[in-house]
C-alpha cells in the first residue's frame, strides 16, 4: 500500500489488484549495435496505470538497481503529439484501436500476461536507441511539398471570402488529424509510408486553398517518399487498422488519383 | 534596473500602426547576412521562425522533440479567439481588448493587449490561407463557439484539435522555409545556455540530445518560444518534456522573470487517480458551452455517491447544486478560468466532492442531449418522437461537437460520459508569468527575445480560454517580425558571429561541468523522486490557494529539496549519447529554482488577483480582493548568483482607456 497526500486528501493505491507482467523489451544500445529482447519481471501493476507509466515504473526500478533505463520517445502523453511509438504485442500502439500507447491502459491487460515491446521496424525508421526511431524521413517529405505556398504577411483574404463546402471541409479535418506517429508504415509489410502522405496530399487535394500546387505538390513528396526508402502500398489495409486516428486508406487512393491525374497532365 | 517598456506614446489604437511606420528596416541583401536562433517550433516559434526566413534572415531553429510538429502547442483542444464578428453580436477590436485585460485581473499592458486584439483578425486569414481546416457551417463559412469570461462568440475551432490543427500550419510553414534552405532544423537538440558578449545575446549553448554532443551556435539574436513552465508542478497538463530551461538559463544571464506566481490552473480537467500518474488531461473549456457543473447540494448524498451507493444520475434535480450558475448568473458555466477551479475546490474542501479522493465535481451534458435532440425533432419535423429518440438525438449532435473529447475521457476514466457525468477537478494548465519582455518583445538582454507563453506580457493574472493560441500565433507571424528589425538593424556591419569567442567557451564550459557535477555525485535516487516531491509542495502551497505560512514554509521545504536533489540523485547511461535521466535532471535542477522565485513572488503580493489566490486576502463572499494601490505593477525578479536572493524591479502598470474595477462575473 503506497499512499500520496494530494491536497489535503490521501489517496490509497490498493495494489492487491496488481498485476504481475514479464516484460520482454527491445535493447539497443545505439543505431550500430546488435539488439536484442531482454526480460523483466514488473510486480504491482496498477490496471488504471498508461502503458507509458508502467515504463516510468520499470525505469524507476532499472535505474535504482543502477542498471541503464529503457529509452522511448513520449511527450504529451495525451495522444496528439505522435511522439510515443511502441510495437506491443505486434501491434502498433498496442491491443486497442483508435489510440496511441500513452493513452492505452494497464486494464487492457491481465495479471500475468507476457508483453512484448518492440521498436517500430522500418527501413525508413532506423533505431536510435532501444525503441526510440528516427522519423526525420516524415519531416523531409513534408518539406518536399506538404505545405500552401502563402507568405506570412497576414495580407491574405478575409477569411470567410473562401468558402468551402462542409462536407469537403470535414473531408480535410479528417485527413489533417494525422499525428506523424507512423504507425501506418510500422504496420505495413512493405514499410509504406502512403497512408501519411496521402493524408496530406488529400488535406490540401480537398481544400482551394491547395488546388494551385496540387499537382506540384503530390509529385514531389511521392519522389521525396520513396528516396527515403518506404514501400509500396499492396491494398493491405493494416495501415488503416493501425492508425491512433483511425485515418482512412480513401486517402491512399486519393493521392493515387492525384499522382495519376499530375503524371497525365505532364 | 531600469525597466523600460518602449511602449510608443499616442492613442491605443494607433501606437501599433505608428510603430511600424517608424520601426528602422533592415533591406533584402543585409537580411541574407543576419543569422536568428529561435528556440521552440510550438506556434510562437514555428511562426517566428517561418516568417523570418521568409522575410530572409538565416534562421536556425531547434526542439527537443524529434519534430518540430510535436511541440506542445499541438495539445490545445478547444480554439482560437479573434475579434472577426462574423457571429454579429457585437463583438470587436476593443471588445477582445476589454475581455482579456478584465479576465487577466488588471494586471496586464494595455498597449501589448490591444495590439494583440487588433492583429487577431489577420490570425485567422492567414491560417485560412494555409489550408487550417476550421470547423465551417452549411453555408461553407467558418463556424464560432463561446468561451469562458466572454459574451460573444469569437472562438474559432477545429473540432477538439485546434492546436494541433493550427501547428501543423505553422509547422507546414516551417517545412517550408526548411525546404527552401532558409531554415536550418536542429531537431533533438536543447538550449542550455545563452552566450552574452558586450550585453548582447550572441548565440545559445545546446546539447545533441542523441549524441550528447555540447555544441555552441552563434546569431544575432536569439527568440525564444519555449513555452511555460507548469511542470514545475510534476503534475500538470503540460507535456513531459515542456521545461523552464531555456527561459531560466536566459534569466540566469540577465533576463529578468516577471510574475511567476502567476499560473493557471484550468478548471476542467480529469481527476488525479493515483501516485503513479505521470501527467493530467485536459478537457477543453469549450465543453463548459454545452455541459453543466455541480456537485450534490446535500452531503449525505455527496458521501453516498462517494461510497458508490448512488449514481449521479439517480440524484433528483432539487439536490443538485449548479453552483457556478447559483454564485454567477450572468455567466454561468462560463465564468473566467481561475473562477470556476476556485468555485470547485471550495465546494470539494466543504465536503461534496464526488469521486473516491473527494476531489472531483460533474461535468453534466443531460440537458444539452435534450435540448439538442428536440431541435432536431424540430429540425427533422419529428413532432411524435419518443423521449429516448431526442436523447439519442442530442448525443449525436454533441458527439459531432466533442467526440474526440468524450472518447479520451472514456478511455482515461473507462467510463462513458454519454452515459454517466463526466467528473472532473481543477489542474496546472498554463503559466501567464514568463520572461520579462518590453513592447517589441524584448527582454532584459538585448537582440534576446520571447515570444509566446515564454514571455508574460499578455494575459495579466489570468489567460481566457482561446487565448494562448491567439498569443502565440500575434507574436510568431505578426508582432516580431517587425520588432525584431529595429534592433538588428543596427547589427547590418556585425557579420559572422565567431564561436571561438572566450563567453562561448565560457558558457560550453559551464554546461560541461554542469553534466559533470550530475554524473559525479555517487547518489542512489531516481530524478522524478524529487520532481513530484517538488511538484507536490507546489501544488500543496503555491496553487490554488496560497497563504503567508504556507509559502514560508515551501520556500524553506524548497531549499531542503535542493540540497537534497543535488546530493542524491542518480544519472545512469553516458555523457555522450542519448541520456533522457540528464534531460530531466538539468530540467529539475532549473524547476527547483524557479519553484522557489514562484512562492517568493506570490509571497511578496500581498493580494489576490486572477490565479494568485492569497486566502488573506478575499471578500466576504470568497471572491478575490486586489489592492490596486500597492501592487498594480508587475513584479520582475532579477538573478543574483543565489537563487534564494532575487532582487524586486517594479513595472507600474498604467490603464488610460480602461477604469479599472473589481472584476465581477454576477
Amino acid at each position: 500500500m503506497t499512499t500520496l497526500k494530494y491536497n489535503h486528501v490521501v489517496i490509497n493505491n490498493n495494489m492487491e489488484n496488481g498485476m504481475n507482467l514479464t516484460l520482454k523489451v527491445w535493447r539497443q544500445a545505439n543505431a550500430e549495435a546488435q539488439g536484442q529482447m531482454t526480460e523483466y519481471k514488473l510486480g504491482n501493476v496498477s490496471p488504471d496505470m498508461s502503458f507509458l507509466e508502467m515504463m516510468d515504473v520499470l525505469n524507476d526500478e532499472l535505474i535504482r538497481k543502477g542498471e541503464d533505463p529503457v529509452t522511448f520517445d513520449h511527450d504529451c502523453r495525451e495522444g496528439i503529439c505522435g511522439m510515443c511509438s511502441m510495437f506491443i504485442n505486434g501491434e502498433a500502439h498496442g491491443p486497442n484501436r483508435g489510440v496511441t500507447t500513452c493513452q492505452l491502459h494497464m486494464r487492457s491487460f491481465k495479471d500475468g500476461d507476457t508483453i512484448y515491446i518492440e521498436p517500430w521496424r522500418s527501413a525508413g525508421f532506423p533505431v536510435v536507441k532501444d525503441l526510440m526511431v528516427d522519423r526525420s524521413a516524415f519531416d523531409r517529405i513534408q518539406q518536399a511539398g506538404g505545405f500552401v505556398s502563402v507568405n506570412t504577411s497576414g495580407r491574405t483574404l478575409d477569411a470567410n471570402a473562401i468558402p468551402v463546402p462542409k462536407a469537403d471541409a470535414d473531408k480535410a479535418f479528417d485527413a489533417a488529424t494525422c499525428i506523424g506517429c507512423g504507425a501506418c508504415v510500422a504496420s505495413c509489410p512493405n514499410g509504406s509510408a502512403m497512408l501519411f502522405v496521402g493524408a496530406k496530399v488529400s488535406q490540401f487535394a480537398l481544400l482551394p486553398q491547395g488546388h494551385p500546387e496540387r499537382f506540384d505538390r503530390v509529385e514531389n513528396m511521392v519522389k521525396q517518399m520513396d528516396e527515403e526508402g518506404f514501400g509500396n502500398c499492396s491494398n493491405i489495409g493494416a495501415c488503416e487498422v493501425q492508425c491512433p486516428k483511425s485515418i482512412s486508406i480513401e486517402n491512399i487512393a486519393r493521392m493515387n488519383r492525384e499522382y495519376m491525374a499530375a503524371n497525365l497532365k505532364g | 534596473m531600469e525597466l523600460i517598456n518602449k511602449i510608443p506614446d499616442g492613442p491605443l489604437d494607433q501606437k501599433w500602426t505608428k510603430y511600424k511606420n517608424t520601426a528602422r528596416l533592415v533591406n533584402p541583401a543585409n537580411k541574407r547576412n543576419i543569422d536568428v536562433i529561435v528556440v521552440g517550433t510550438g506556434l510562437a516559434g514555428a511562426s517566428a521562425a517561418a516568417s523570418l526566413a521568409e522575410m530572409g534572415y538565416k534562421v536556425k531553429a531547434l526542439c527537443f522533440q524529434d519534430s518540430p510538429r510535436r511541440a506542445h502547442s499541438i495539445a490545445a483542444q478547444g480554439g482560437i479567439n479573434a475579434a472577426k464578428n462574423y457571429m454579429n453580436d457585437g463583438d470587436s477590436t476593443y471588445r477582445l481588448f476589454y475581455d482579456t485585460i478584465k479576465g487577466g485581473d488588471y494586471r496586464a499592458r494595455e498597449a501589448n493587449v490591444y495590439r494583440l486584439a487588433e492583429v487577431s483578425a489577420n490570425i485567422i486569414d492567414q491560417c485560412v490561407a494555409q489550408g487550417v481546416p476550421f470547423a465551417r457551417d452549411y453555408g461553407g463559412l467558418l463556424d464560432n463557439r463561446s468561451f469562458g469570461g466572454t459574451q460573444v462568440s469569437r472562438t474559432f475551432y477545429a473540432k477538439g484539435q485546434t492546436g494541433q490543427q493550427l501547428l501543423l500550419g505553422a509547422y507546414s510553414a516551417l517545412s517550408r522555409q526548411v525546404g527552401k534552405g532558409n531554415v536550418t532544423m536542429l531537431n533533438r537538440h536543447e538550449m542550455l545556455d545563452v552566450v552574452v558578449i558586450d550585453g548582447k545575446a550572441r548565440g545559445i549553448i545546446a546539447r545533441n540530445l542523441v549524441t550528447g554532443a555540447i555544441e555552441r551556435h552563434s546569431a544575432h539574436a536569439v527568440v525564444l518560444c519555449t513555452g511555460g513552465y507548469g511542470n514545475v508542478f510534476f503534475l500538470s497538463t503540460n507535456a513531459m518534456g515542456s521545461n523552464v530551461t531555456a527561459a531560466w538559463r536566459a534569466h540566469k544571464r540577465g533576463a529578468l522573470m516577471a510574475n511567476p506566481c502567476f499560473t493557471q490552473i484550468h478548471p476542467t480537467c480529469i481527476p488525479v487517480s493515483g501516485d503513479h500518474q505521470s501527467k493530467l488531461t485536459l478537457m477543453s473549456e469549450s465543453l463548459r458551452n454545452d455541459g453543466r457543473i455541480w456537485v450534490p447540494k446535500f452531503k449525505e448524498d455527496a458521501e453516498a455517491i462517494r461510497a458508490k451507493k448512488l449514481k449521479p444520475t439517480d440524484l433528483a434535480e432539487d439536490r443538485r447544486d449548479y453552483y457556478l450558475e447559483r454564485r454567477y448568473p450572468a455567466f454561468g458555466n462560463l465564468v473566467p478560468r481561475d473562477v470556476a477551479s476556485r468555485a470547485a475546490k471550495e465546494r470539494c474542501d466543504a465536503g461534496f466532492g464526488v469521486n473516491a479522493t473527494g476531489e472531483a465535481v460533474y461535468l453534466d451534458f443531460a440537458s444539452s442531449f435534450e435540448r439538442y435532440g428536440k431541435q432536431q425533432a424540430t429540425v427533422k419535423g419529428l413532432h411524435n418522437a419518443t423521449h429516448d429518440e431526442i436523447i439519442a438525438m442530442g448525443k449525436k449532435v454533441v458527439e459531432q461537437k466533442y467526440g474526440n473529447l468524450f472518447q479520451m475521457y472514456e478511455q482515461i476514466v473507462a467510463e462513458n460520459p454519454y452515459e454517466t457525468p463526466m467528473m472532473i477537478y481543477p489542474a496546472v494548465h498554463y503559466t501567464m508569468g514568463g520572461l520579462w519582455v518590453d513592447y517589441e518583445l524584448m527582454t532584459t538582454i538585448k537582440g534576446c527575445y520571447a515570444c509566446g507563453e515564454a514571455n508574460f506580457s499578455d494575459h495579466g493574472a489570468n489567460r481566457l480560454g482561446a487565448s494562448a493560441l491567439m498569443q502565440g500565433l500575434a507574436d510568431g507571424y505578426f508582432v516580431l517580425p517587425y520588432t525584431i528589425g529595429n534592433y538588428l538593424a543596427d547589427e547590418i556591419s556585425t557579420g559572422k558571429i565567431s564561436t571561438d569567442a572566450p563567453e562561448f567557451v565560457a558558457a560550453e564550459d559551464n554546461v560541461r561541468k554542469q553534466i559533470e557535477s550530475l554524473f559525479n555525485n555517487n547518489g542512489t535516487v531516481p530524478v522524478d523522486h524529487f520532481h513530484r516531491k517538488l511538484g507536490k509542495i507546489i501544488w500543496d502551497y503555491c496553487g490554488m490557494a496560497r497563504s503567508e505560512e504556507g509559502l514560508k514554509f515551501a520556500i524553506s521545504e524548497i531549499q531542503k529539496i535542493r540540497e537534497d536533489f543535488f546530493k542524491n540523485v542518480r544519472i545512469p547511461g553516458v555523457q555522450n549519447g542519448m541520456n533522457p535521466e540528464l534531460e530531466k535532471a538539468m530540467r529539475v535542477a532549473d524547476f527547483i529554482d524557479l519553484g522557489e522565485l514562484m512562492c517568493k513572488d506570490a509571497l511578496e503580493r500581498n493580494e489576490s488577483c486572477g490565479g494568485h489566490f492569497r486566502e488573506e486576502y478575499q471578500t466576504e463572499e470568497g471572491e478575490a480582493l486586489r489592492v490596486d494601490d500597492v501592487y498594480n505593477y508587475v513584479a520582475a525578479w532579477e538573478f543574483t548568483g543565489n537563487p534564494s536572493a532575487p532582487i524586486l524591479n517594479k513595472e507600474p502598470l498604467v490603464y488610460d482607456n480602461i477604469k479599472v474595477q473589481s472584476r465581477s462575473y454576477k
